[in-house]
């Protein structure tokens, strides 16, 4: 796979977009969750960033030499405590906090390790899924949210507030919010109007509050 | 498609001869007058940079893939995975396999014969490191006329001195492939290696070292062998390959000689590795490996050890290994990644144990080729910039 590849990989994601426009030139960036390493690859190329992955599959792992992207084989219900603290200006998430055993401890973990944390988070409060619990009193199942509520990895689905509520319970300041809605701009400017109603998925920029400036 | 066989000529490299180009080790004394048995294959690029040192395990030596003749019916020990077309493809780098110094595959050795005395050295020859193996190496390296190796690849003990080498010669090493090893062994594995010398120095025909080429330590030799192929299995293997099926009847036979299939395949192995290893060689290199310890170099510390290193590191594990555990294989990673070094790290689900770097070819075989065209791509780039 090459830098084509990785490009056209991205562009087909607007919540990579959003994200990759958020890092800076030469950034320390960590992936976790980073799949085929092609995000990473996307960065490198257009960023210059210094990059790390993370992922618990192997086929991943793979794919991601073959991409060129260094990656360490791991589970991010473990403690990722191979990584240094502050070690990346950036640790990025998509997409898989709710797949988390404990995802406030995932977190914690992302800011010890960098200055920031980006959070690409799935919107269970969407309006479609409030519908289907509303109308057909079922579990959601939707193109995000393919799975039936017993076989699901996504065990810990919660809304965009909820989200936001967990941030300032565990003293984090929220740096950027950009909604996301399916794939069109004039959806994207929708979802902001109501983003926990019309978003289907949000990025988050957070960081740890600093004590010794608000003091 | 060319069927024929990949002829290789194994080559000596003779050196410090002179008194005063002696090789320093470890514990403070110096070896003259030494071989080291390598082999070579493709061709060495115009600009130097793709040149690969393959470095071998307990057992293994020089030959890591082709035949030695056209009857030769035994490939090198790494033959699928080294080669024409082959994951490490010698179409494309320079491959050099060197054998390690204390073993018995053609370098000096503890049978080799001391030039001060005229005699075999046997329990004379010093007791060596991992580090000394690797500074026999660099002055191999250094007479090819390669500054910097692609990459330096190694399984088991070859890993261990691949990471040695990262670390002693830091400017002459680009990349660094660490297989199924450790940054230091680990008191379960260095038990083994007592036990298995043990066995060796209790045979009645040990002589303290002083055998005859007639009457080696068979017996002690065979079953340091059988002990230690145990631990490069797993109890996954062991059930799948022998189960608990009898060797040759049907029923037990009520006797102390062999029953089980497993025991027979054990007894064959010891057999085995008598008629091709020498019984000091295997005292020197399983001690060697024993103060094989890189945090030692770090005051305890295993980042620091690597502080001077700037390779870039594939750090490849196996799930069954339990003789060198990915958990070994972590520390490792964790050392290099607080240093800020370039790592990946794979862990392959394997129920081959510690023998899966040898076996898992498939799925190391692609991790492999893939590291190393990634680097000699990002290196070639570089340079261009």
């Amino acid at each position: 796979m090459n830098a084509n590849d990785a490009v056209k990989y991205v562009q087909e994601r607007p919540d990579l977009m959003a994200i990759a426009d958020l890092i800076p030139e030469g950034a320390r960036v960590l992936d976790l969750g980073c799949g085929n390493g092609l995000f990473l690859k996307y960065l490198v190329e257009t960023k210059h960033i210094r990059a790390l992955g993370i992922d618990i599959s192997q086929e991943a792992i793979i794919q991601c030499i073959d991409t060129g992207v260094p990656v360490i084989h791991g589970d991010l219900n473990e403690k990722l405590d191979f990584i240094k603290d502050q070690s990346f200006d950036y640790v990025i998430l998509s997409c898989t906090l709710q797949e988390m055993v404990y995802p406030h401890r995932l977190l914690q973990e992302m800011l010890r390790i960098g200055r920031n944390a980006i959070v690409g988070v799935i919107n269970f409060g969407h309006i479609r899924n409030r519908f289907q619990i509303l109308f057909y009193g079922k579990m959601p199942v939707s193109k995000r949210l393919p799975h039936q509520w017993h076989s699901t990895p996504n065990i810990h689905l919660g809304t965009l507030k909820d989200f936001k509520h967990l941030c300032r319970e565990l003293d984090f300041k929220i740096l950027k919010t950009i909604p996301l809605s399916a794939q069109n701009r004039k959806e994207h400017r929708l979802s902001r109007l109501w983003p926990n109603m019309l978003a289907v998925n949000c990025v988050f920029m957070i960081a740890k509050r600093r004590k010794s400036f608000e003091e | 498609m060319n069927t024929s066989k990949q002829i290789v000529t194994p080559k000596e490299f003779l050196f410090a001869v002179e008194e005063d180009d002696k090789l320093p080790l470890d514990c403070g004394r110096t070896l003259r007058n030494v071989t080291l048995k390598y082999e070579t294959y493709g061709q060495l690029d115009k600009d130097k940079r793709n040149a690969i040192l393959i470095l071998h395990a307990l057992s293994g030596d020089a030959h890591v893939c082709g035949y030695h003749s056209p009857s030769d019916d035994k490939p090198g020990w790494w033959n699928e995975m080294v080669g024409p077309g082959k994951p490490i493809d010698t179409n494309k780098y320079f491959v050099i396999c060197s054998n390690v110094i204390g073993g018995c595959s053609g370098s000096t050795g503890p049978r080799s014969i001391n030039p001060e005395t005229g005699k075999p050295y046997n329990l004379d020859f010093p007791v060596l490191t991992i580090a000394d193996m690797v500074r026999a190496q660099q002055r191999l390296i250094e007479y090819l006329e390669i500054p910097e190796l692609l990459a330096v690849v190694g399984g088991s003990m070859g890993g261990m001195q691949a990471l040695q080498w990262s670390i002693s010669y830091p400017e002459m090493v680009h990349s660094v492939a660490a297989i199924a090893t450790t940054a230091q062994l680990s008191p379960q594995s260095i038990a083994f290696d007592w036990i298995g010398r043990s066995a060796i120095q209790y045979d009645h025909e040990f002589v303290n070292g002083n055998y005859d080429d007639e009457f080696p330590p068979e017996h002690g030799l065979s079953i340091a062998r059988m002990l230690a192929h145990v631990t490069y299995l797993s109890d996954e293997s062991m059930a799948k390959k022998f189960g608990r099926g009898l060797q040759n009847s049907n029923s037990y036979t009520y006797k102390f000689d062999r029953d089980f299939a497993v025991e027979s395949y054990l007894r064959y192995q010891g057999q085995r590795f008598v008629e091709r290893f020498d019984a000091n060689s295997y005292l020197y290199i399983t001690k060697a490996m024993d103060y094989f310890d890189l945090s030692a170099l770090g005051n305890g510390s295993l980042t620091q050890a690597f502080a001077g290193a700037r390779a870039n590191y594939l750090v490849v594990s196996f799930t069954s290994d339990w003789l060198f555990t990915t958990k070994q294989s972590e520390e490792i990673v964790r050392a290099l990644l607080n240093n800020s070094l370039e790592v990946s790290f794979c862990e392959i689900e394997s129920s081959y144990g510690h023998d899966a770097f040898l076996l898992e070819i498939e799925t190391l075989g692609r991790i492999v080729s893939d590291f190393l065209r990634n680097q000699l791509m990002e290196w070639r780039k570089d340079e261009c910039k």
